[in-house]
C-alpha cells in the first residue's frame, strides 16, 4: 500500500521511514514524501487514478497550505483518503479540514501508535 | 469811611482767597470770616452815620491792627506780608496826619498841601508794591504750575515705570511658567519616545511569540520523535544481535548515528531561536559582531511567516528565498539587524495579504501572495556592499505616501495595529551601520513580479537594504 506525506520539513522523511521500518522491509507498506502542496499534486497526477491510497499532510506550510491541497485533492481524487497533520491543534483546523472531507486529524508531535493503527486498519 | 477799615477789608479778603501758592489755613477761616463781616459792619455803619465817627476809627484801628499782627505773627498767614508792607507806610501816615490835625489844626492845616502829597505817595507806594507782588506772586504762580507739571510729569513716569516693571515681572514669570511646560513637555516627549521604542521592541517581540513558539515546536519535536526511533532502533539491534544479522545491526547503527545527527541539529535550531528571542528583547547597549546575514534573515523570514500564521489561520503567502552562498560574515548588532529584517518581511506578508483580502473581495482570481528574499555581494569601485532585498507582489506604495513612510509614527494600519516606528527605526538601524535603505514600489518596478505571478502584473514593494563591507581584499 502506497501511502503519501506531504510536509515541509525534509527531516520528516527520514523520521517516517524509521518509525515503519518494518513494514516497509516487509513490503506491506510503501511511502513517498512530498514538501508541498504542488509536489503533493504532481505525485498523486502521475498516474489515474493514483496509486496511492493514503495521504497525510501537514497544514502550515508555505505557498499551498494543507488545508487547500486537501480541497484540491478532494475535487481531483474523492475517494483518496487523507488526514491532516498540524503543529496548532485548533478548533478552527480541524473543523476545516473535517468539514473539507479529511479522514483523521493528527497534531503535532504527531502520536505514532495512533498513527500507525490506523495505518494498520488500513493495511488488514 | 477811613482808611483803617479798607485796609482791613482788603486784607482780609486777600487772605480768604487761596491761590497756587497759598492755601487758606483751616483753623483761620472761621476767624478770617469773622473778621470780614465785622470790617464789613463797621464800614456799613461808618458810610450810614449810624456810628460815631471816633467809635468806627477806634474800632478799624484796633481790626486792622489785628490783622497786621497775625499776619506778621503766623507764617501760615505769610501771604498778607507783601500786603502789609505795601500798606503799612499809608496807615501810619494818615494816622500821623489825623493825630496833627487833631493836636494842632492849625499847623496842620499850613502844612495841609504837603500832608496830602505825601499821604498821596503813600498811596502811590502802596499801589506799586502790590503790583509788584502781584508780579511776583505771578512769576512764583507760574514756577508753581510748571514745578507742579514736573512733578506730574515725574509721577506718571514713576506710575508707568512702575506698571511697566509689573508688566515685566509678569511677562517674565509667564514666559518662565511657558520655559518650564516646555522643557517638562520635552522631557516627557523624551520619555515617550524611550517608551514607544522600548513598546515597539515589545511588539515585535510579541508578534514573534507565535512564530517562535512554531519554531521552536518544530525541532523540539524531531529532537524527541528522533531520540524515540533511536530507542526503537536500539531494541530491534538487541534482536539482530541475538539473531547474528550482523549486516543488519551496522545497518542499524548507521540510522542511529544518523538520528543522533539529527537530533542534535534540531536541538541546536531550538537554541539558536531561543537566543535569538533573548537578544532581541533585550534592552542593553547591543554591540557588533561577525553575524552570517544569511542566516539572519531567514530565520527571521520563518519566524515572521510562522508568527503570521499563528495569529490568521486564513494567512497563507509562498516565500523564497535566493541566498548567496558567498556571502561573507560582517560585524553588525544582530538583534537591530533582527528587528529590520522581522520589520521589512512583516510589511511585505502584511501587503501581500491585504492584496489577497482585496482580490477575494473583488472575485479576482490568480493572484498568488508572494514574498522575496534575496542576498548577493556586489562591488564597486573596490568597495563591497552587502545587498539585501525584500520583495512582494502586495498592494504597494501609493505615490502620495512614498515620501512618508520612514517618518516616525506614520502608519497606514488601522489605530492599535501599527507603531508607525517599524520602518523608522529601520531606517535610523541601517543609517547607524553606515548603510542604505531604499524602496521601488508600486506599479511597474518590482523586478520579483514574473516570476512572482502572472505576466504583466508588476504590482509590489521592493525594499533593499545596503551593508558596506570593509574587508574587500575578498572581492
Amino acid at each position: 500500500m502506497k501511502v503519501l506525506i506531504v510536509d515541509d520539513e525534509r527531516d520528516v522523511e527520514m523520521l517516517f521511514r524509521q518509525k515503519f521500518r518494518k513494514e516497509i522491509k516487509k513490503g506491506s507498506l510503501e511511502l513517498v514524501f512530498a514538501f508541498s502542496g504542488a509536489e503533493a499534486l504532481t505525485i498523486l497526477g502521475d498516474t489515474n487514478p493514483p496509486s496511492v491510497m493514503y495521504m497525510f499532510s501537514d497544514i502550515n506550510m508555505p505557498g499551498m497550505s494543507g488545508l487547500e491541497l486537501l480541497s484540491k485533492v478532494k475535487d481531483r481524487f474523492p475517494k483518496l483518503k487523507v488526514s491532516m497533520i498540524s503543529a496548532y491543534g485548533d478548533k478552527e483546523n480541524h473543523d476545516k479540514a473535517m468539514n473539507s472531507g479529511a479522514t483523521g486529524f493528527f497534531t503535532k508531535p504527531i502520536d505514532f501508535d495512533t498513527l500507525k493503527r490506523e495505518i494498520g486498519i488500513l493495511l488488514n | 469811611m477811613n482808611v483803617e477799615i479798607i485796609v482791613a477789608i482788603i486784607l482780609i479778603s486777600y487772605l480768604r482767597v487761596s491761590t497756587l501758592t497759598y492755601d487758606v489755613p483751616e483753623r483761620w477761616k472761621k476767624p478770617l470770616k469773622w473778621g470780614f463781616f465785622s470790617a464789613l459792619t463797621i464800614a456799613v455803619l461808618d458810610i450810614s452815620t449810624l456810628l460815631n465817627s471816633e467809635i468806627s476809627k477806634v474800632l478799624s484801628l484796633f481790626l486792622v491792627g489785628g490783622v497786621i499782627y497775625v499776619i506778621l505773627r503766623y507764617e501760615e498767614l505769610h501771604k498778607g506780608k507783601q500786603l502789609v508792607y505795601a500798606w503799612l507806610p499809608l496807615l501810619l501816615l494818615s494816622l500821623l496826619f489825623e493825630m496833627i490835625e487833631y493836636l494842632f489844626p492849625a499847623f496842620f492845616n499850613r502844612w495841609d498841601d504837603y500832608f496830602t502829597s505825601i499821604i498821596f505817595f503813600a498811596v502811590v507806594w502802596g499801589i506799586a508794591i502790590w503790583i509788584i507782588n502781584n508780579k511776583q506772586r505771578k512769576t512764583l504762580e507760574k514756577e508753581k504750575i510748571k514745578a507742579l507739571a514736573r512733578e506730574q510729569e515725574f509721577k506718571a513716569t514713576e506710575e508707568m515705570k512702575i506698571i511697566l516693571e509689573q508688566q515685566v515681572a509678569e511677562r517674565t514669570s509667564a514666559l518662565t511658567a511657558q520655559k518650564e511646560e516646555l522643557e517638562k513637555a520635552l522631557s516627557d516627549l523624551n520619555a515617550t519616545q524611550a517608551q514607544l521604542i522600548h513598546a515597539e521592541k515589545m511588539a515585535s517581540l510579541g508578534e514573534l511569540t507565535a512564530g517562535i513558539a512554531h519554531e521552536i515546536q518544530n525541532p523540539l519535536n524531531f529532537v524527541n520523535n528522533f531520540s524515540e526511533v533511536s530507542s526503537e532502533l536500539l531494541d530491534e539491534m538487541c534482536d539482530e544481535i541475538q539473531k547474528g544479522d550482523m549486516d543488519e545491526v551496522l545497518a542499524l547503527v548507521e540510522d542511529i548515528k544518523l538520528n543522533m545527527q539529527k537530533i542534535s541539529h534540531h536541538g541546536k535550531r531550538a537554541d539558536a531561536i531561543v537566543k535569538g528571542m533573548l537578544m532581541h528583547s533585550r534592552n542593553n547597549p547591543e554591540q557588533k559582531s561577525l553575524t552570517d546575514i544569511n542566516a539572519l534573515a531567514e530565520e527571521y523570514l520563518r519566524l515572521s511567516y510562522h508568527g503570521l500564521r499563528a495569529k490568521d489561520k486564513s494567512f497563507n503567502a509562498t516565500f523564497r528565498i535566493h541566498l548567496d552562498p558567498h556571502l561573507p560574515q560582517i560585524e553588525v548588532v544582530p538583534q537591530d539587524m533582527g528587528r529590520v529584517f522581522l520589520n521589512l518581511i512583516n510589511n511585505a506578508f502584511y501587503a501581500v495579504n491585504e492584496r489577497a483580502k482585496k482580490s477575494k473581495e473583488e472575485g479576482i482570481d490568480g493572484y498568488s501572495p508572494t514574498v522575496n528574499l534575496s542576498t548577493a555581494l556586489y562591488s564597486d569601485n573596490g568597495k563591497g556592499y552587502l545587498v539585501i532585498t525584500i520583495g512582494d507582489n502586495g498592494l504597494g506604495i501609493p505615490e502620495s505616501i512614498k515620501s512618508k513612510i520612514f517618518q516616525p509614527f506614520f502608519t497606514t494600519k488601522p489605530t492599535g495595529e501599527g507603531t508607525g516606528l517599524g520602518l523608522s527605526l529601520s531606517y535610523d538601524i541601517i543609517k547607524a551601520h553606515g548603510g542604505g535603505l531604499e524602496v521601488i514600489s508600486d506599479h511597474g518596478l518590482n523586478p520579483f513580479a514574473p516570476e512572482a505571478h502572472s505576466e504583466g502584473d508588476k504590482q509590489g514593494t521592493v525594499f533593499t537594504i545596503t551593508l558596506p563591507y570593509e574587508n574587500t581584499t575578498k572581492l
